[in-house]
């Protein structure tokens, strides 16, 4: 393996990688054109080489796995480790990873066994003469920012979900060129056990979700979220909030859209009975296409929507379900 | 049990940031505790209550920074460590990490490290987990719940917020935690706390007092440099306002542009 290779961690969940992981791969094999630079992907843990086989059919040239009961949950310590050992002895030029909540935390720490540390949230990627740039959001999507690296070896960088395109399935050019690994750390020396998961099922995560419907204050409590969980059903796509509905205790905060909740990009956000403040905003600016419907036509949240409707969320999202019911046959 | 929960002093997150000359600015906002760390201060005061021991906010900045470790004594931390240093300035995540990691282990018994998730400036979320891993202790990030923690056996369990919902953990501690917002409501400060504050002797330690030196921090260690900073463009074009003559024909309107837009 040469000092040219960029390596690829493909995130995954209990057998199934995420979307973003193939954005990443796709955008890392643009970069390792203009670097002229070979694509490893890195999958660990459950169902590791069926994900690599998807990996080489999404661009991958080759790929590392590691299947081992280590690694069945995602823990920092047993990946993290995993990862710095072969960073140390195979020398990559740079390590992409999706920046899901798992992959930020591996990422970090193996950045440090590395001496170094992580270009996090990368919206963009480009080649200055040998170096590769970095932009990625500061002060909550207020200002970006260009990163570089300094002197050190790898590159750590993450990528936002949904900031670069998913590529397309071609034929695997090297449909073998698989490796297995061990593990480094065994179970006897990790001090964190994972004792289970409380997940709802079917629902869709509001990272990965291409179509987001939330709602705010303008609701008014948590049955008034019927219409919009409604709307985001029809659509295949996943409901999210804004703090002020999340601090009234009508949704969960695991539905907090903004600054102190999550950061999305849809193609389509429809907010509903949200205001718009500059804290919200700064969860859901880079959505492609913003819809706003709410009773006051003076709330910011119309300055950065494309589609505006004025009126009751409560006439408006049950006509538009129905319609769109309609239209897509559901 | 000592709990230590470490904060950055931010512009206010309601503050107009912009950029002037390449640099950074956010007019006459105030200066505030990083709102995810108001959830570690937080946390770290009521371990504290109910475990025993004592909960110390540590912080890296400027002299002004000092305000921030008086806000989580009016809280009700016990203390506070303001670290500073001239050459600490344009130091990245790493060299942040070393410097509270040096902190941490000058303070020599603590067990519970408390971080927020990010900072909202920076925004990266790293410095958490380069503390444990430079300590040797266990992470645990995105922490919404704390379920137990016994003392005497050294064991706490908490539950994760990850993509597909809580992962729920146990971990022997040391540990060094990052939380969310929806693990608590902190407390607003307390007038005999706001007294305390005003009181407290903040000491500041130095490079020197931490076994570091000038070259392992600041400008001369970085790894990740800032090389421009620009807003970003604003979202083209004004908003269209669509109003048919009913909510049917309204709504119909907006299906079509969806539609039109493929994104149904």
């Amino acid at each position: 393996m040469t000092q040219q290779d960029i390596w690829v961690y493909i995130d995954q969940h209990q057998g199934a990688a995420m979307s973003a992981s193939w954005e990443t791969l796709g955008a890392a094999c643009e970069l390792s054109t203009l670097l002229q630079a070979k694509v490893t992907a890195l999958v660990f843990g459950v169902n590791s080489e069926f994900i690599a086989r998807e990996a080489l059919a999404y661009g991958a040239s080759a790929a590392i796995c590691c299947d081992d009961a280590t690694l069945v949950d995602f823990r920092v310590e047993p990946f993290a480790s995993l990862l710095a050992s072969l960073v140390a002895a195979r020398q990559p030029r740079a390590v992409i990873a999706p920046a899901t909540a798992r992959v930020r935390e591996l990422i970090a720490t193996a950045a440090i066994d590395a001496g170094t540390t992580v270009m996090a949230d990368a919206i963009g990627l480009e080649v200055q003469g040998d170096a590769v740039q970095v932009t990625r959001p500061v002060y909550a999507g207020k200002l970006l920012c260009t990163v570089s690296g300094v002197g050190a070896q790898p590159l750590f960088i993450t990528l936002r979900p949904r900031a670069f395109p998913k590529p397309a399935v071609q034929v695997a050019q090297f449909p073998d060129a698989i490796e297995h690994v061990q593990a480094v750390i065994a179970e006897d020396a990790l001090r964190v056990k994972v004792t289970g998961y409380d997940t709802v099922a079917g629902q869709v995560s509001l990272t990965d979700a291409s179509i987001i419907v939330s709602g705010g204050r303008g609701v008014g409590g948590p049955d008034g979220f019927a219409p919009v969980r409604e709307l985001a059903t029809v659509l295949g796509g996943a409901m999210g909030a804004s703090r002020a509905a999340v601090d009234a205790g009508w949704v969960p905060y695991a539905h907090q859209v903004g600054q102190t909740g999550k950061t999305v990009a849809p193609d389509l956000y429809v907010a509903c009975g949200i205001s718009g403040a500059i804290q919200h905003q700064a969860g859901m600016r880079t959505s492609k296409i913003i819809v706003a419907i709410n009773k006051d036509r003076e709330a910011p949240i119309f300055s950065l929507a494309k589609y505006g409707v004025v009126g009751d969320l409560f006439e408006v999202l049950p006509a538009l379900s129905t319609e769109m019911r309609k239209r897509l046959g559901r | 049990m000592h709990i230590v929960a470490c904060v950055k002093q931010t512009p206010d997150s309601a503050a107009l940031i912009t950029v002037a000359d390449g640099r950074v600015g956010w007019g006459d906002a105030a200066m505030v505790v990083n709102p995810w760390d108001e959830y570690a201060i937080e946390e770290a005061i009521r371990l504290k209550e109910k475990h025993g021991g004592r909960a110390t906010a540590i912080t890296m900045g400027p002299e002004r920074a000092r305000d921030a470790l008086k806000s989580c004594i009016a809280m009700g931390c016990d203390g506070g460590v303001l670290v500073a240093d001239a050459a600490l300035a344009g130091s990245d995540a790493r060299a942040t990490a070393r410097v509270l990691a040096a902190a941490i282990q000058k303070l020599g018994d603590v067990d519970v490290v408390i971080f927020g998730k990010q900072a909202i400036d920076g925004d990266s979320g790293i410095v958490p987990l380069a503390v444990a891993r430079l300590l040797g202790w266990s992470p645990l990030s995105y922490v919404l719940q704390i379920s137990a923690l016994d003392a005497g056996a050294r064991t706490i369990e908490v539950a994760r917020l990850l993509e597909e919902g809580r992962q729920l953990c146990s971990a022997q501690l040391p540990v060094v935690i990052s939380v969310v917002r929806d693990i608590n409501e902190p407390r607003y400060p307390t007038f005999a706390g706001i007294r305390r504050a005003g009181t407290a002797q903040i000491p500041i330690w130095n490079l020197g007092d931490l076994g570091l030196d000038e070259l392992q921090v600041g400008a001369s260690a970085v790894t990740v440099a800032w090389q421009a900073v620009r807003a970003p463009a604003s979202r083209a074009g004004a908003v269209e306002i669509l109003a048919g003559d009913s909510v049917a024909a309204t709504v119909s309107m907006l299906a079509d542009r969806l539609q039109a837009e493929k994104l149904t």
